[in-house]
C-alpha cells in the first residue's frame, strides 16, 4: 500500500493531489507533507482526494490536524474530489460542517 | 571440554568425515553444526579460522599459499560477523519491547475494566477485540443510584500504542464525572474540552454515549462523530441507523452536543458499534450496513453476549481473521 503526495504552489495557493491509500502506514508519509504547508500564513490549500481508494480513521486525524492548522494560521483549507464513502466519513464526524468540501465531480472513486 | 572445544571436536569430525567419502550424511551434519554454532553466537570468522586449523591438522603438506588465503577469506568475512552480531543485538532487543509491550497491554486492560451491570429491564453483550496487542476502543457502563445506566463507546483516531494511552484519560475523566452529569450531551461537552486541551492536536476521538432509564425506559443519546449505531424496533422487525450528529471531540472546546432520546419497547435492540465493524474488509470490498444487520437478524434469538461473541467470529472469519482497527460491539436488549 502506497500513496504519492503531488504538490503544486503557486503563490501562497498550493494544490495537493493524492494518490493511493491513506491508513496507518502511510499517513505519517501525508503529515509530513500537509504540516510544513499547513504552518505558513495565509495559505490556501486544496486537497484532491479523487485517487485516494482507501482512506481510514487515520487520514481523517490528518486531514483535522491540517485544518486547525492553517485556520490558525489565517488560511483557507479545502477538500475536494471525495467519493461517497469518503463523504460519510466526514459527515458521520461532523467534519463536514466546519470544513470546506466539495463532493467529486469527476465520477465515483469505488 | 567448555562448548568451544566441544564445537572445534565436532567439527573436526564432520569434515574429516566427509572429506573421507562426500556423501549426503556427512554434509547433513554441516547443517547440524551450522545451527549449533548460530545457537552458541560463534561467528563467521571463528569458522573460518576454525576450518583452518582443521586442515593443516588434517593435510600438513597443503601449499602455504591455500592457508594463507584462508587468513585474507576471514578479513573479507569480519563484516559478516558483525553485521551478525547486530542482528543478534536487535533482536534481543525487540523481544524486550514485546514482552513491554505485552505488559503495557494486561496494564492498559486492567485499567480499562468495566463491569457490565445486571438489571432486569436490559440484556447487556459487550466485545472489543484490538487489532493490535493494545486497544484504541473503549467501551464504558455505569449504573448509578436511581438504577440508570450509562453506556459510552469511544474510538481514538489512530492506533496501537498513543491511541491506547489516550483512551486511559477517558476513562478518568469519564469516572471524575460528578453523576448528575451523566446527560449524554453534557458527558461528552466535559470530554471534548478535556481531549481538546489535554490530548495532541492530531489526535482526535468519536464517541456515543447513551443514558438508559429504566423507569420510564428512555434512552438518552448523544454522538461527537462516531459510526451510527443501529436501532430494532421489535413492533416493526425494522432495523434503522442511530442517528445522532455532533463534532468528533478534540477538534473545538465550544462544541455543543444535541441529545436524542427514544422510547425502549420490549423487546428492542440497541447496537452500538466502533468502525472497525463497519470497515471490516473482505475479499469483496468493504462489508455493507445491510450484512451486518443480516448477521444480526441471524443472532437474533441468542442472549446479548452470546449475539456479540458470534459477530465477532462471523466477521473474523469473512475478513480472513486478520482484523485491520479495533473491533468493538455492544448490544443492550429490551426485557420490558
Amino acid at each position: 500500500m502506497n500513496i504519492t503526495v503531488d504538490v503544486n504552489e503557486l503563490n501562497t495557493e498550493f494544490n495537493v493531489k493524492l494518490k493511493g491509500e491513506i491508513d496507518a502506514y502511510t499517513a505519517p508519509k501525508l503529515r509530513e507533507s500537509l504540516f510544513p504547508i499547513s504552518e505558513q500564513e495565509n495559505v490556501s490549500i486544496t486537497i484532491d482526494l479523487t485517487e485516494v481508494s482507501y482512506m481510514d480513521s487515520t487520514g481523517l486525524g490528518v486531514f483535522v490536524g491540517a485544518f486547525k492548522s492553517v485556520r490558525a494560521h489565517n488560511g483557507e483549507f479545502t477538500l475536494v474530489g471525495l467519493s461517497e464513502r469518503l463523504r460519510r466519513l466526514f459527515d458521520i464526524t461532523g467534519l463536514a460542517d466546519i470544513i470546506d468540501i466539495k463532493s467529486g465531480t469527476e465520477g465515483g472513486l469505488e | 571440554m567448555d562448548i568451544r572445544e566441544n564445537m572445534e571436536k565436532k567439527y573436526h569430525e564432520a569434515l574429516s568425515t566427509y572429506l573421507k567419502d562426500q556423501n549426503e550424511q556427512a554434509l547433513y551434519q554441516g547443517q547440524k553444526i551450522s545451527r549449533l554454532h548460530i545457537k552458541y553466537n560463534i561467528s563467521p570468522e571463528e569458522i573460518i579460522s576454525m576450518h583452518k586449523n582443521n586442515l593443516m591438522e588434517l593435510y600438513p603438506e597443503l601449499p602455504g599459499k591455500v592457508l594463507d588465503s584462508f587468513d585474507f577469506l576471514l578479513e573479507v568475512m569480519m563484516g559478516y560477523g558483525i553485521a551478525y552480531r547486530e542482528h543478534q543485538s536487535l533482536r534481543h532487543q525487540q523481544q524486550e519491547l514485546k514482552t513491554e509491550i505485552e505488559i503495557a497491554a494486561n496494564v492498559q486492560h486492567t485499567l480499562l475494566e468495566t463491569e457490565i451491570p445486571d438489571i432486569k429491564a436490559l440484556e447487556i453483550g459487550a466485545i472489543s477485540v484490538p487489532a493490535r496487542q493494545m486497544n484504541g476502543d473503549y467501551y464504558h457502563f455505569v449504573q448509578d443510584e436511581n438504577e440508570r445506566i450509562g453506556v459510552g463507546i469511544a474510538d481514538v483516531i489512530g492506533k496501537g500504542i498513543p491511541a491506547a494511552l489516550c483512551m486511559s484519560m477517558i476513562k478518568y475523566a469519564m469516572d471524575s464525572l460528578p453523576e448528575h452529569r451523566h446527560e449524554p450531551k453534557s458527558v461528552l461537552e466535559s470530554l471534548n474540552r478535556v481531549v481538546e486541551h489535554n490530548v495532541d492536536p492530531s489526535m482526535f476521538i468519536t464517541m456515543f454515549y447513551g443514558l438508559y432509564d429504566p423507569h420510564d425506559r428512555q434512552f438518552s443519546y448523544a454522538s461527537a462523530g462516531h459510526e451510527p449505531g443501529f436501532y430494532y424496533d421489535a413492533a416493526t422487525g425494522a432495523f434503522s441507523d442511530l442517528d445522532a450528529k455532533g463534532l468528533l471531540l478534540g477538534v473545538d472546546k465550544k462544541t455543543r452536543y444535541r441529545q436524542y432520546e427514544k422510547t425502549v419497547n420490549r423487546g428492542d435492540m440497541i447496537i452500538l458499534l466502533s468502525d472497525g465493524v463497519t470497515e471490516c474488509r473482505t475479499n469483496d470490498g468493504f462489508i455493507e450496513r445491510e450484512t451486518l444487520i443480516g448477521l444480526i437478524k441471524k443472532n437474533m434469538h441468542l442472549q446479548a453476549q452470546e449475539m456479540v461473541n458470534n459477530i465477532y467470529k462471523q466477521l473474523e472469519k469473512m475478513q480472513n481473521f486478520q482484523l485491520r482497527d479495533d473491533f468493538t460491539l455492544i448490544i443492550l436488549k429490551s426485557n420490558v
